[in-house]
């Protein structure tokens, strides 16, 4: 077996998930979401995918490739995901990606463009879904295009000996899934969050070797691959009368809720 | 797209082996939309034994089943359940095909999308039938603070759903149904995955996604201590314990207690959220609860703009006394 592992983490910037409600501004118009007052950031699961991969480089050597594709990607952002651990950046940018235009399935097909154009991989590792388009298509997408055998949903990731080992997250427990390398992963939170980079190591990934494609460096005609089409986009409507129950003392709040409670014969 | 015709349903099976609740939904929902497009219903299920099940399946609405029962199907592996679904896809050309938002139909519908190169909405809340032929998708974006309406331009058109966004129609054993056995021997073919087993986690009382009602707590709850008391009042009421999703990540209550869009969508009669702020990934979780209850020691948390009766407190102080409330009423 060869030296190493190379792995192929792909992570997508969003509008940071965690932010409240109200900065989350949809334009219907548009047909878009225009974040207020919140940093990008890389979408949550895509961070634990990364995790994993530092992890797998601690055990068993290699590199990590982190691949992004997007339009507008924040060089910070970047950068302090690659001070993590992460040796090569590739970017693939399309104004296709400046509108609410692409789908997983043109998105799977650029990112598979891209690892294709890259070279050989070993292991390619997305996270289970994105935080802002909530698909989960993406990465099983990418597998299928590539033929490579894909597990998704990992809450833990182990190689030896030529075969990746995956617990696969379940509603009530996990099931042991393995395939043989070349393999790609959706990681699940429960692997645990990424780690912080130090200051130091954000002054050098500086220097790490980047590329930058458009679709059309591979060959790529992302807008033909569209398959979804979003044709109305709107703010749910989730809040409610709230009625406050108060008391002189938390305790006495507490036993009135009871008593609401049995009022409203909700008991 | 001439040539597509018809709505057709992946079925799972529940735990003895019988019709998974989700399965009935997607036949409901299913149902409409054949009779809105005057087609057929039609479902595919695989698995070990399951003729039975194939064979209630009329009842509640299918006019054709397609029955691939087999040992090797027992247990779900992506490759072998994606080789023989193409197939009967490739074969029926279905306009529309339906999955649950379930561990098999999230994991197998973006497979067989991007095998048969047409597209998907994962994870949604409606459908409708739109301008001949498109299906009209609605989903939750941006982890619940946005609702998009999607149409797909390929066929068949393909959308996973979300548990009880249809309703099971009402068996009707008078109703017949053609039943297929598929040939599993062509399709099933050597694999590069082998599933080694599963390991369940045994839960203690009521599901947390069949509980009628719901304590869930958050990051302010502190510790695995505070969970014992939240578990106390659900076994007062009957309910089950839930958590968002700091809880889950500290390791103070089961990953698999966790409610939220990457937990579980739950809709019980009275969701009670204690020191839970309100984030938009838990909501997207609890938002379709009837009634919900937030204890919260800041007034200015966003759970009170969307839940019915709050009480701003430490919970600490405000739990004890509103669980000793509870049992007295309770056993009056």
């Amino acid at each position: 077996m060869q030296e190493g592992l190379e792995i192929i983490v792909c992570v997508k910037q969003v509008p940071d998930p965690e932010g409240p409600p109200s900065a989350f501004v949809v334009d219907s118009e548009a047909l878009r979401v225009v974040p207020k007052g919140i940093p990008p950031v890389i979408s949550p699961f895509d961070e634990n995918a990364l995790e994993v991969a530092l992890r797998l480089k601690e055990a068993h050597g290699g590199s990590i490739a982190l691949l992004s594709a997007g339009s507008g990607i924040s060089q910070a952002v970047m950068l302090k995901a690659m001070a993590t651990g992460a040796d090569e950046l590739l970017l693939v940018e399309d104004e296709l990606f400046d509108c609410e235009g692409p789908d997983s399935s043109s998105t799977a097909a650029l990112l598979a463009a891209a690892i294709r154009k890259k070279g050989g991989f070993d292991l390619i590792l997305t996270g289970r879904q994105a935080a802002d388009t909530n698909s989960g298509q993406v990465g099983l997408g990418i597998a299928q295009m590539l033929d490579v055998p894909a597990v998704s949903l990992a809450q833990k990731v182990e190689v030896f000996d030529g075969e990746v080992t995956v617990e696969r997250v379940l509603p009530d427990g996990h099931e042991i899934v393995r395939v043989t390398l070349p393999a790609l992963v959706t990681i699940s939170h429960e692997v645990g969050d990424l780690r912080y980079p130090r200051m130091a190591d954000i002054k050098t990934a500086k220097e790490r070797p980047r590329t930058k494609w458009s679709a059309g460096d591979l060959g790529v005609e992302p807008a033909s691959s569209v398959r979804a089409r979003i044709l109305e986009l709107s703010q749910p409507v989730r809040e409610r009368q709230c009625c406050i129950v108060d008391g002189d003392t938390p305790e006495e709040a507490g036993e009135r809720l009871a008593l609401k409670l049995r009022e409203a014969k909700l008991l | 797209m001439a040539g597509y015709e018809g709505v057709l349903i992946l079925g799972e099976l529940g735990d003895k082996n019988q019709a998974a609740g989700i399965t009935l939904e997607l036949l409901g929902l299913g149902g409409k939309l054949a009779q809105g497009l005057d087609e057929q219903l039609k479902v595919v299920l695989l698995g070990n034994n399951v003729e039975g099940a194939a064979a209630e399946l009329p009842q509640y609405g299918a006019d054709k089943v397609y029955l691939a029962d087999d040992p090797v199907l027992g247990s779900y592996n992506p490759e072998t359940y994606l080789s023989l679904l193409q197939s009967v896809c490739e074969d029926e050309k279905p306009r529309i095909f339906l999955a649950g938002s379930t561990p098999v139909g999230q994991d197998l519908a973006p497979r067989l999308a991007f095998s048969m190169g047409t597209g998907l909405v994962t994870d949604c809340v409606g459908l409708e039938l739109g301008d001949s032929p498109g299906l009209l998708c609605t989903k939750p974006t941006y982890g619940g603070n946005a609702m998009a309406v999607f149409v797909l331009d390929t066929m068949p058109q393909m959308a996973t759903i979300r548990s009880r966004v249809g309703e099971a129609p009402s068996p009707d054993p008078s109703r017949g149904g053609e039943v297929t056995k598929l040939d599993t021997g062509a399709y099933t073919r050597p694999s590069r995955m082998e599933v080694a087993g599963q390991v369940k986690e045994e839960t203690v009382g009521v599901k947390l996604e069949e509980a009628r009602v719901v304590v869930s707590g958050g990051r302010g709850v502190g510790g695995p201590e505070g969970f014992s008391q939240l578990e106390e009042m659900a076994q007062l009421l009957g309910g089950a314990v839930g958590a968002s999703r700091p809880p889950c990540d500290s390791g103070w209550i089961p990953p698999t207690s966790q409610v939220g869009i990457t937990g579980k969508i739950v809709a019980p009669d009275l969701y009670i959220a204690v020191a839970i702020s309100g984030s938009s990934q838990h909501l997207s979780g609890m938002s379709d609860s009837r009634h919900i209850v937030a204890i919260n020691k800041d007034p200015e948390a966003y759970i009170f703009k969307v839940v019915d009766y709050g009480v701003v407190g430490d919970w600490r102080s405000v739990l004890p006394a509103f669980t000793c409330k509870l049992r007295e009423l309770i056993t009056e």
